[in-house]
C-alpha cells in the first residue's frame, strides 16, 4: 500500500459487518444527517479552552462516585447510637445520616475513597468554574452574541455553590452542622422576612428533625437535574455560537479554523475526562479532606477551632469575620447589620454584578458588533483591570475566612490580620486596579513597538565608529494580524462631547444619563493605546526595508538567530 | 602581660573562694523535704523571683485601679501542678514578656523542677501534681475514650480543635496543639488552667473523666490517618489550598500539554 491510498470504511471489513446494524439506528433515528453535521463540527485549539471541560469532567466525577454514595447514605435525623468500627465514638447517640456516613467511611469496600473523590471533585468543580469564568472574563469571550451563555455560566456558578453546601452538610458532623448554623444565621438576618423563612427551611427552629432530608432531596435531584439543563444548555449555545478563537492566520470573525470533533476533540476531551478522574481519584487515594468521624456528631452546644466552610463559600465566612458590629434602632426594633450586609449583600454584588457586566461593558462601549474572536486582556485595559480588582477583592474575603488558621499557623495577632484585610477588602484592589491597568497599557505599546519596528533578531551590527545596534526585522504578516486581530480603533472621545441644551437652547431631557456615560467612557477608554494606522505600518515598513546601513541583508526566510549566534535557518 | 597572670589569679581565688562558702544544691535523693522546699525557694529567688516577686506574691505594676496589671501573677496556692505544667513544658521561665509563653526548651533539670514545685507549695494548698494512677489512660476502654470524647467536644474543642490540632485566640494569644504532649501536662492544665485556658478543678471535670479525655486524645492521635496525607487536622482551609495548587495547578499543566499537540493528520 502506497502513502497515499487508504480503504474507505464501508469497504472495510468492520464496516462491512456494521453496515447492517448502523443502518437500521439510521432508518430510525436520523443519525447520519445530524452526526455528518455535529461529527465534523470545528472547534479551535487553545489550552485555555479547555479549562471548563476540567469543570464537566469534574461534574460527571461528582455523578459518578454520588450514585455509589448514595446506596449506602441514610439522610435521616432520627438518633442511633453507633456501633460501627469506629472505636472512639462508640456508643455514642448521633444521626443516622452521621452514623451511615462513618460506616461508609469505616465499613463500606471503597466507600472512604469514593467520598473523598466525591468531595475534591466539588472543590475542582467550582474551582474549574471559577478559573473557566475567569478566561471568558479576561476575553471578552461573554460579548455579543454570548451574553445569554455568559449568564447561564453564573447561573451555575451560584448553583454549584448551593449544591455543594448543601453536600457538605449532609453527614451532620460537628462541622457540617456549623456550617449549617453558619447559613441558619445568614438566612435570619435577612431584615423582616429572616425568621419565617427560617422556620420554613428548617421546620421550626434549628436544626429541627427534617432539614438534612430536604437537603438530601435538593442535593441529589433538585439541584443536580437543573445543573443539567443549564449545563446542556451551555454546551448547545456552545454549538450554536461556534467557539470563539484567537485572532490569528487565516481567523476571522466569520469563521472558525480548528479541528473537527471527530476524531481530534473526541480523543482530546475524551482523553482529558480520564486525566481529570486520574487526578480526583489520586487525590481521593492520597489525600484526606474532610474527616467526618474526627469531628464527632453535630451538637448545637458544641463547635470545634478552625470551623471553616468548603473553600468556595469562604469569601462570605470571610466577610462575615471582616464585619464590624453595627446595627440600627428603627420602630422600637433593633435591626442588625453585621452579617445580613457581608454575608447575603456580599454574595449578592458579587452575582449581580457577574451577570450584569455584559450589559454594563456594552452600555458604555456601545458595541453592538458580533465577537467571535476573543480580545488579549491586554487591549481592554479597564475591563481586565477590573477583573483584577475583582479577584483582589474574592482573595481578601478568603483569606480573611481563614483568618484563625492563618494567625496561629504564622504566629501573627488575628486581630491585626483582620484590621489590615479590613483595609485591604477596599485599599488592595484599587492597587490591584491601577497596577494591572498600567501594566496592560505598557504591553499594548509593546505591541505596538514590534508592529511598527519589527522584532529584535538577535543580528548585533557594529558601525564603523564602534557602537553597536541590534537588528529588527519586519514583523510576519501573520503574527502582525495576530496582534492587531481583535484589535479594534479607539472611538474619539472628545468628538462625542454632551451638551446640557443645543444650539436653540432647547434643553437637552437626557443630559445627565448622556453625560454619566460619557464620563464612565472616558474612564473605560483612558490610557488605552489605539493599534497603530495603516500610515504608521507604512512609514514604519519604509524605515524598516530601507536596509541601507546595514550590511547584509536579512532574507525573506531569516528566521532570528540561536542563543548561540547561529541562525536558525541558513 | 603580668597585670593579665594578676587578673586570671584573682579570679581564680575568688571562684575558689565562693565555691566553699556557697551553699550546695540539695538533691531529691538525699535532701529532705524540708531542704527540698529551701533549695527550691533558692532557685526560686534566683530564677523567678524577678517577675513573681521574692515571696511568690506577684507583682503589680503601678497605674490606678483599671490599668494596674500584672508583672508576674502571685504564685500562692497554684500549688504543685502548675509548677510542673509551666516548667517541664518550657513555658517558664519565659524567654521575653509576649502575648503568650511559648512552649519551649525545658531549662531546669528535673529535680530543679522538683524542688521549685515543693517550694511553691509549702506556701498554701493547691493542686497537687496528679498520681500515675490518675495519669493510667492505657488502661480506660472503649465506652471511657467514647465518653471522653463527647467531653473533649464539649469543653476542649472550641479552642483545641477536634483534632487537637490547636486554635487562634484573640490578641496574639492561641490556645496550643496537644500533639506530642504528655498525658500529665494535659491533666495538670486542666487542673490548674494556665494563660488563657479556664480551670476544669476535679468538682467540674473528675480525675476520671479527665483521665477519658486524655485517653480519647491519645486513641484518636496515635490512630493512623485514614483516608491518606492529612491537612494537620486544619480541615477546609488545607483542602482549599490543595484543590487549587494541586487540582487546578496540575490539570492546567494537562490542559496546555493537551493544547501544544495538535493532531498528526499525515499518514505514517
Amino acid at each position: 500500500m502506497s502513502q497515499n491510498t487508504f480503504t474507505r470504511v464501508e469497504d472495510s471489513p468492520t464496516g462491512k459487518k456494521l453496515a447492517g446494524p448502523v443502518g437500521w439506528l439510521d432508518d430510525r433515528l436520523g443519525l447520519a444527517a445530524a452526526g455528518k453535521k455535529n461529527l465534523r463540527k470545528v472547534f479551535p485549539e487553545h489550552w485555555s479552552f479547555m479549562l471548563g471541560e476540567i469543570a464537566l469532567w469534574s461534574f460527571v466525577v461528582l455523578l459518578l462516585t454520588g450514585v455509589f454514595l448514595t446506596l449506602w447514605f441514610d439522610p435521616s435525623m432520627a438518633e442511633v447510637e453507633y456501633t460501627g468500627s469506629y472505636a472512639p465514638l462508640y456508643g455514642i447517640d448521633m444521626s443516622a445520616a452521621y452514623a451511615s456516613t462513618l460506616d461508609i467511611s469505616f465499613d463500606i469496600r471503597g466507600g472512604l475513597l469514593m467520598r473523598q473523590i466525591h468531595h475534591w471533585a466539588a472543590l475542582l468543580f467550582v474551582a474549574a468554574m471559577i478559573v473557566h469564568m475567569l478566561r471568558v472574563f479576561f476575553t471578552g469571550a461573554y460579548r455579543k452574541p454570548r451574553e445569554i451563555n455568559w449568564m447561564i455560566g453564573v447561573g451555575l456558578l451560584a448553583l454549584g455553590m448551593v449544591e455543594g453546601f448543601a453536600g457538605y452538610s449532609l453527614p451532620d458532623d460537628l462541622l457540617s452542622g456549623t456550617g449549617l448554623r453558619f447559613v441558619d444565621g445568614l438566612i435570619r438576618s435577612i431584615p423582616l422576612v429572616g425568621s419565617y423563612l427560617e422556620f420554613f427551611i428548617f421546620g421550626g427552629e434549628f436544626p429541627g428533625e427534617i432539614i438534612i432530608p430536604r437537603l438530601y432531596m435538593a442535593h441529589i435531584l433538585l439541584i443536580p437535574a437543573i445543573l443539567l439543563g443549564l449545563i446542556g444548555a451551555h454546551m448547545l449555545l456552545l454549538v450554536y455560537h461556534k467557539h470563539t478563537q484567537w485572532p490569528g492566520a487565516g481567523r476571522t470573525n466569520e469563521n472558525v479554523v480548528g479541528y473537527p470533533m471527530l476524531p481530534v476533540y473526541m480523543a482530546k476531551a475524551g482523553g482529558f475526562f480520564f486525566i481529570v478522574f486520574g487526578f480526583l481519584a489520586l487525590m481521593g487515594a492520597l489525600i484526606q479532606i474532610n474527616p467526618v468521624w474526627a469531628y464527632g456528631p453535630y451538637n448545637p452546644s458544641e463547635v470545634t477551632a478552625g470551623s471553616q466552610p468548603d473553600w468556595y463559600m469562604g469569601l462570605s465566612e470571610g466577610l462575615v469575620r471582616l464585619m464590624p458590629p453595627l446595627e440600627t434602632t428603627w420602630f422600637n426594633r433593633t435591626w442588625t447589620w453585621s452579617v445580613f450586609l457581608p454575608g447575603v449583600g456580599g454574595l449578592g454584588v458579587l452575582f449581580t454584578s457577574l451577570a450584569l457586566w455584559p450589559f454594563i461593558e456594552r452600555w458604555i462601549t456601545g458595541d453592538t458588533r458580533e465577537h467571535h474572536l476573543l480580545e488579549r486582556p491586554r487591549n481592554a485595559p479597564v475591563r481586565t483591570a477590573l477583573g483584577a480588582a475583582g479577584i483582589t477583592a474574592y482573595v481578601v474575603g478568603l483569606i480573611a475566612g481563614g483568618n484563625d488558621i492563618i494567625a496561629l499557623k504564622f504566629g501573627l495577632d488575628i486581630f491585626a490580620i483582620t484590621w489590615v484585610l479590613r483595609f485591604g477588602l477596599f485599599i488592595f484592589p484599587v492597587i490591584a486596579f491601577i497596577v494591572t491597568k498600567r501594566i496592560c497599557i505598557s504591553l499594548q505599546r509593546k505591541d505596538n513597538e514590534t508592529l511598527t519596528h519589527g522584532w529584535e533578531t538577535g543580528v548585533i551590527d557594529r558601525s564603523p565608529d564602534g557602537g553597536y545596534a541590534e537588528r529588527h526585522a519586519p514583523l510576519p504578516d501573520t503574527a502582525a494580524y495576530a496582534l492587531t486581530g481583535s484589535r479594534e480603533r479607539l472611538p474619539e472621545l472628545e468628538a462625542e462631547t454632551v451638551h446640557k441644551s443645543d444650539a436653540y437652547g432647547v434643553r437637552n431631557p437626557d443630559y445627565r444619563k448622556q453625560s454619566f456615560r460619557q464620563k464612565m467612557r472616558k474612564f473605560y477608554y483612558d490610557g488605552s493605546v489605539d493599534k497603530p494606522t495603516s500610515h504608521d505600518m507604512d512609514h514604519a515598513s519604509e524605515h524598516l526595508a530601507g536596509g541601507g546601513e546595514h550590511p547584509v541583508v536579512l532574507g525573506d526566510d531569516f528566521q532570528g538567530v540561536s542563543e548561540t549566534g547561529v541562525p536558525r535557518v541558513h | 602581660m603580668a597585670l593579665l597572670a594578676l587578673l586570671a589569679l584573682a579570679l581564680l581565688l575568688t571562684g575558689a573562694a565562693y565555691a566553699t562558702v556557697a551553699p550546695e544544691t540539695a538533691t531529691a535523693e538525699s535532701a529532705s523535704s524540708v531542704s527540698e522546699v529551701e533549695a527550691g525557694r533558692q532557685l526560686f529567688v534566683v530564677g523567678c523571683a524577678s517577675c513573681h516577686g521574692l515571696n511568690a506574691q506577684g507583682i503589680t505594676t503601678a497605674g490606678d485601679e483599671d490599668e494596674a496589671g500584672n508583672y508576674g501573677p502571685s504564685l500562692i496556692g497554684v500549688g504543685a501542678a502548675a509548677v510542673g505544667f509551666q516548667m517541664e513544658t518550657g513555658r517558664m521561665p519565659m524567654a521575653q514578656t509576649a502575648p503568650q509563653a511559648p512552649r519551649k526548651h525545658v531549662e531546669y533539670t528535673q529535680d530543679e523542677i522538683n524542688q521549685i514545685a515543693a517550694y511553691v507549695a509549702s506556701l498554701a494548698p493547691g493542686p497537687a501534681r496528679p498520681s500515675d494512677e490518675e495519669l493510667n489512660w492505657q488502661s480506660v476502654d472503649k465506652e471511657g475514650i467514647s465518653e471522653g470524647g463527647e467531653f473533649f467536644r464539649t469543653n476542649c474543642t472550641a479552642c483545641h480543635n477536634s483534632v487537637g490540632a490547636g486554635g487562634a485566640l484573640p490578641s496574639g494569644r492561641y490556645a496550643p496543639t496537644l500533639k506530642g504532649v504528655d498525658a500529665i501536662h494535659i491533666y495538670e492544665a486542666m487542673l490548674t488552667g494556665p494563660q488563657q485556658m479556664p480551670v476544669f478543678s476535679d468538682e467540674v471535670l473528675t480525675p476520671e473523666d479527665k483521665r477519658n479525655i486524655i485517653a480519647y486524645v491519645k486513641t484518636v492521635q496515635q490512630q493512623g490517618n485514614d483516608g491518606g496525607l492529612g491537612g494537620g487536622g486544619l480541615g477546609p482551609v488545607a483542602d482549599g489550598l490543595f484543590i487549587w495548587l494541586i487540582g487546578i495547578g496540575g490539570l492546567v499543566g494537562f490542559s496546555v500539554w493537551i493544547g501544544m499537540h495538535g493532531t498528526r493528520s499525515k499518514k505514517r
